[in-house]
């Protein structure tokens, strides 16, 4: 965003041409990245944008030598300033590291070592670059960063520092010594979106007071064309688009730019509506969830459910610590309500009580008008049958040992529902609904990627016919394209079969695409609930305003076709 | 190439030609479905250590089940003391021991005790300690906390001291053969199977699938036998495989010390045993035996880290 006009401002700092590096596996050598090229001028903010396997990672990293074992730059060039890196000895390298080139990794529960105090880890980082290493120089790196009270701060434990106050630490020992050009690997991706936003803030406002460039890498083009000038688009190793952010939004150009723009949930202010509930009902301007809203009944209530958890303190004693406080709420049938929150905000917990996997400490959970508290036995089962559950981490999932036919054929044995004959034809039935083949039945969840993991655990979820399906953060792990896919997949079941969904997420955009009513939950209490549309055009509480501005690509000022 | 050296920003396009666009998260039709079991062997299938361990396996199981097809000479009898300590002659290509025995016979015949012993008393801890560590594992809570603390205490008392003491016990002493030392060896074998099993079942009874299949209808007991037990053998196959090499030593140890297999089993422990005496005056009637174990152990042990290498998690491609 901000230029420092240096006398040789036009010399780029950090060029990369026609960068080839390949790893080399037990199946053979394997191209990771392919005539890449990018530039960094001096100063300058450049974000490679690319989907998890774009290889935008590892060009940056080839940048500053730190490829792993098996990988090799094998053509090209990475040049530094005028000196080329791709032959510079790793004596230079490691040099360079650290003074000339920076590097804020990505994950900063695992970036810090658990042993050692902030200041140390600080200290050594100044210390191998020869800079001036007592208590105070610590502390004041420590401060630019934006740690409040950081002499106190230093003599403390990663384990005493929230996730923010980690990154921060990460990016005070990243600019430490005054880079020139500082590599930022998705440094906030494991972050709230508050959160996100502070961080991403003050990195700006402290590289333009010291004039370093910034490369940063991330998968959300929102983010990517906020707070960068320039913009690189990375797709299966290939770089296929490159140029000024605001021109790549507004114009792409590269059928996969083009596909990314329409996908990326952060730049989106629209209700996914069923492909084929548009193509039918064009006339009808309501969405088919909404218009039924009206006349239709809640099929969860959820009253004053409220969730105390006992946590072990010193001496036997326990504190009590309320996960959820008083949260009511309703799905009416057919639509979806989305539960909103930051980390600890206790949504999933809320989760987890309405798929009675957690008994709530007091309130109440109406299923169909029946209190869920008071099933037993068989009509426990029953209940399970209606509401099922999709989760998260699409690894983690499904079993590793079954294979897909006997993953979505288990709960269709499990309640005893027809001969083998009629259950292969269901699962042949549910792949099909889920868009996948039908010769995936014989595979084993490894050999899935991750979106078609996710439909295989919609397809289980399915099996059963239930009526409410909760989905816990089902997209988060995705990345955008297969993330739009599995939404659109969503909506058009949702129109088929009736379904209601409760969506729990951390993604405000993503409840944008998806849900017409919302609740905002923060610290175990709703505080703001209402259809999608009035909480995002009107928020009426300052911490649900916070969190819409904190979205990245919400401050974008687009053209109406795009946004 | 662009140009980008100016101050205004070049808006590159790569050529579609060469970056085709691909269907957002096609499946691969053609690809053969493999299960964790099919993977590991085509793994296992290349492994030199793998090949040679299971060679020498199946020999050794082929020896301890047909032990007449190897040797035509009876190991107990026709023993001459003429013989004694005697060189090997043909027909007896490790010579005699001390009162006069064909060596190479006694070892034949004594692999299927030390087998026998390895493989029962690796099922018994198997069983025993397989089923409570999955329990304490799965259930957690004071279930968990009773099975530690019993595993606790088995696992502090030294194996051959305790063996001393159960095969002194009137029942055990009076009793002594094959499946009192395999008992011997359950009782002290079982806690580290039950340690393995409960730290395999632990990290696997949280993930999302369990949850899954639980709020599809699917009982405890029922997760615990279809989903997580599964999920969590391959740490306990592969201890469970490195153990049988070890059980067979210590049966060694033990009958080496008169406590374990009776004289008149055919064992190596106890040709070992016998053929200190002899040690310095015919050395080969102790280094046979001891060869034929210590090969036996190594198999073993060598495929259990064939095994660990192949059954890693962290080496599946995901």
């Amino acid at each position: 965003m901000t230029v420092i006009n240096e006398v040789n401002s036009n010399e780029p700092l950090l060029e990369v041409r026609d960068l080839a590096i390949s790893f080399t596996t037990s199946t053979g050598e394997v191209q990771a990245v392919k005539d890449a090229h990018l530039t960094v001028m001096p100063g300058e903010t450049v974000a490679i944008v690319g989907e998890s396997g774009s290889g935008k990672s590892t060009t940056a990293l080839a940048a500053i030598g730190l490829l792993p074992g098996n990988g090799r730059v094998s053509g090209g060039r990475i040049t530094f300033a005028g000196e080329d890196l791709t032959g510079a000895s790793s004596k230079r390298i490691v040099e360079l590291r650290g003074s000339s080139i920076g590097m804020v990794p990505q994950d900063p529960m695992s970036n810090l070592n658990p042993v050692w105090k902030i200041g140390f880890q600080v200290r050594e980082t100044l210390k191998a670059n020869g800079l001036p290493a007592g208590p105070s120089d610590v502390a004041k790196v420590l401060a630019e960063a934006g740690l409040p009270d950081a002499e106190r701060r230093a003599r403390q434990f990663p384990h005493e520092f929230s996730g923010g106050m980690r990154q921060r630490a990460l990016i005070a020992i990243g600019l430490s010594c005054r880079p020139r050009l500082l590599i930022a690997d998705e440094p906030t991706s494991a972050l709230d979106v508050t959160v996100q936003r502070q961080i991403l803030d003050h990195l700006e406002t402290m590289t333009a007071e010291l004039g370093t460039a910034v490369l940063l890498i991330t998968h959300d083009l929102g983010l990517a064309a906020e707070r960068a000038r320039k913009v690189v688009v990375m797709y299966k190793g290939r770089v296929v688009e490159s140029g000024p952010a605001h021109a790549i939004l507004t114009n792409p150009r590269h059928p996969y730019t083009k596909r990314l723009v329409e996908a990326a949930p952060s730049l989106a202010s629209r209700r996914i509506q069923s492909a084929k509930a548009a193509g039918i009902e064009t006339g009808e301007l309501l969405a088919p969830a909404e218009a039924s809203a009206e006349t239709a009944d809640n099929v969860i209530e959820v009253s004053n459910l409220t969730k105390v958890f006992k946590l072990r303190g010193g001496f036997g004693k326990t504190t009590n610590f309320k996960a959820v406080d008083d949260v009511s709420f309703a799905i009416k049938r057919g639509t979806t309500t989305a539960v909103v929150g930051e980390s600890g905000s206790g949504k999933s917990t809320v989760a987890r009580m309405v798929l009675n996997l957690e008994d709530p400490t007091s309130g109440k959970i109406r299923f169909d008008g029946v209190d869920m508290g008071s099933l037993k036995g068989k009509e426990l089962l029953a209940f399970r049958r209606r509401v099922q559950p999709i989760f998260q981490d699409p690894y983690g999932s499904l079993d590793p040992m079954y294979n897909i036919f006997r993953t979505i054929e288990e709960p269709l044995r499990v309640h005893n529902i027809g001969d083998k004959k009629s259950r292969e034809a269901k699962v042949r039935r549910l792949l099909d609904q889920v868009a996948l083949p039908a010769s995936v039945m014989r595979r084993f969840p490894n050999e899935l990627s991750g979106g078609q993991r996710q439909r295989i655990a919609i397809a289980r979820a399915l099996a059963l016919d239930p009526e409410v399906v909760i989905c816990d953060e089902a997209v988060s792990a995705l990345d955008v394209l297969v993330q739009d896919q599995i939404l659109n997949l969503l909506a058009d079941l949702q129109h088929e079969l009736g379904l209601s969904y409760l969506f729990i997420t951390h993604d405000l955009a993503v409840v944008r695409q998806i849900a017409d009513h919302v609740c905002v939950m923060e610290k175990g209490r709703v505080v703001e609930a209402g259809t999608t549309d009035a909480v995002f055009d009107e928020p009426g509480q300052e911490y649900t305003r916070a969190l819409l501005a904190a979205i990245p690509g919400s401050s974008l000022e687009l053209p109406p076709e795009v946004a | 190439m662009p140009e980008k050296r100016t101050e205004k920003i070049e808006h590159y396009v790569a050529p579609l030609d060469e970056t085709p666009l691909h269907a957002t998260d096609n499946v691969a039709e053609d690809v053969q479905p493999l299960s964790l079991w099919a993977e590991a062997w085509r793994n296992l299938r290349k492994q030199p250590l793998f090949i040679i361990s299971t060679i020498l396996i199946v020999l050794i199981v082929f020896v301890a089940l047909f032990p007449g097809v190897f040797t035509q000479t009876p190991p107990n009898q026709n023993c001459l003391l003429a013989n004694s300590d005697g060189d090997p002659v043909p027909g007896h290509p490790m010579g005699f021991t001390l009162q006069g025995c064909d060596v190479f016979s006694r070892i034949i015949y004594g692999t299927q005790a030390s087998l026998t012993v390895g493989i029962f008393a690796t099922l018994g801890a198997l069983i025993i300690g397989g089923t409570l560590g999955a329990i304490a594992g799965f259930y957690g809570g004071w279930l968990d906390s009773v099975i530690a603390r019993l595993g606790d205490v088995f696992f502090a008392l030294p194996l051959i001291l305790g063996a001393i003491i159960i095969m002194q016990l009137p029942f055990f002493r009076e009793n002594r053969n094959v499946w009192t030392v395999v008992i011997t060896l359950t009782v002290f074998g079982w806690p580290q199977i039950a340690r393995i099993t409960r730290g395999a079942v632990l990290s696997v009874r949280n993930a999302d699938f369990v949850t899954a299949a639980r709020s599809l209808g699917v009982s405890r007991p029922a997760a615990l036998v279809r989903h997580v037990i599964p999920n969590s053998l391959a740490p306990v196959i592969v201890v469970a495989t490195v153990n049988l090499g070890i059980f067979i030593v210590a049966e060694a140890t033990l009958s080496f010390l008169g406590i374990g297999l009776p004289p008149d089993v055919m064992s190596w422990g106890n040709d070992i045993s016998s053929a200190q005496v002899s040690l310095r005056s015919n050395p080969s009637t102790l280094l046979w035996p001891a060869a034929a174990l210590s090969v036996t152990v190594l198999s073993f042990i060598m495929l259990g880290d064939a095994l660990r290498d192949a059954l890693d998690p962290k080496a599946r491609k995901r």
